[in-house]
């Protein structure tokens, strides 16, 4: 499953990244499961995608719930709880 | 009953509310009741001198975010004509941020929904304030205040 990624706000400052394109392994199947693999990347990730960080996540620009399932070709957003207004 | 106008602009520029109101209440005589709310920068945060912020958004998502809450309050509330303007980018003390404009036949509709809609553009809508105060920068971090206030309408 090829996944298109953004990263938003101090998640986005934190990773040095704001977009990339993934390709998933086969087994991981919802956001959870990606949060986990992205956690295993390296210290930083790690840090970042803790399971005690307080994340938020959208799928094709939508908020979405912590275990949502993925679609191939998704638009798939991490960022930190909001603070506009 | 005729389809609610639903409004949403995210801009870097200023907005006048008169401008805003007018165009609310275009060609609309039912309108009995327009209940508005501006938020604006505060020189002070967390006890600390705020020399500016900066707005980051997601845009796309930002306004399906908007229209979206703006209309969960057209199907909660008998209104007319909701508007929501929120800036992006840099912003000083003293600058408006935020605008939302709700109009009904009577006051209550419009009171009720617009507090709905601040609630839930706090605690829903993609933006992120990174405030200025010395010489750094830090990400403001949301209140639980603001979830609490969301939750009163669920």
């Amino acid at each position: 499953m090829l996944l298109h990624m953004r990263y938003f706000a101090s998640l986005r400052e934190t990773l040095g990244m704001e977009a990339e394109t993934i390709e998933l392994p086969a087994h991981i199947e919802d956001l959870k499961e990606l949060r986990e693999f992205l956690a295993a990347r390296g210290p930083v990730w790690a840090d970042a995608f803790a399971a005690d960080k307080a994340l938020r996540a959208a799928i094709n620009q939508e908020l979405v719930k912590a275990s949502a399932p993925l679609q191939d070709q998704a638009e798939v957003a991490f960022f930190p709880p909001v603070t506009g207004g | 009953m005729a389809v609610a106008a639903i409004r949403v602009l995210v801009q870097q520029e200023d907005f006048k509310l008169d401008d805003l109101m007018a165009r609310l209440r275009e060609a609309k005589p039912q309108i009995g009741a327009i209940a508005c709310f501006v938020g604006t920068v505060r020189d002070v945060n967390d006890g600390d001198s705020v020399s500016s912020m900066f707005l980051e958004h997601y845009p796309g998502m930002t306004e399906h975010s908007l229209e979206l809450i703006a209309q969960q309050a057209v199907s909660r509330w008998k209104l007319e004509a909701v508007s929501i303007v929120h800036r992006v980018g840099l912003l000083r003390p003293l600058d408006q941020i935020v605008a939302v404009l709700t109009a009904s036949a009577h006051r209550q509709d419009a009171f009720e929904s617009c507090q709905f809609v601040m609630d839930f553009l706090k605690t829903e809508a993609p933006f992120w304030k990174k405030e200025q105060v010395a010489e750094q920068s830090r990400w403001v971090q949301a209140r639980a205040s603001d979830e609490e206030a969301r939750k009163r309408w669920l």
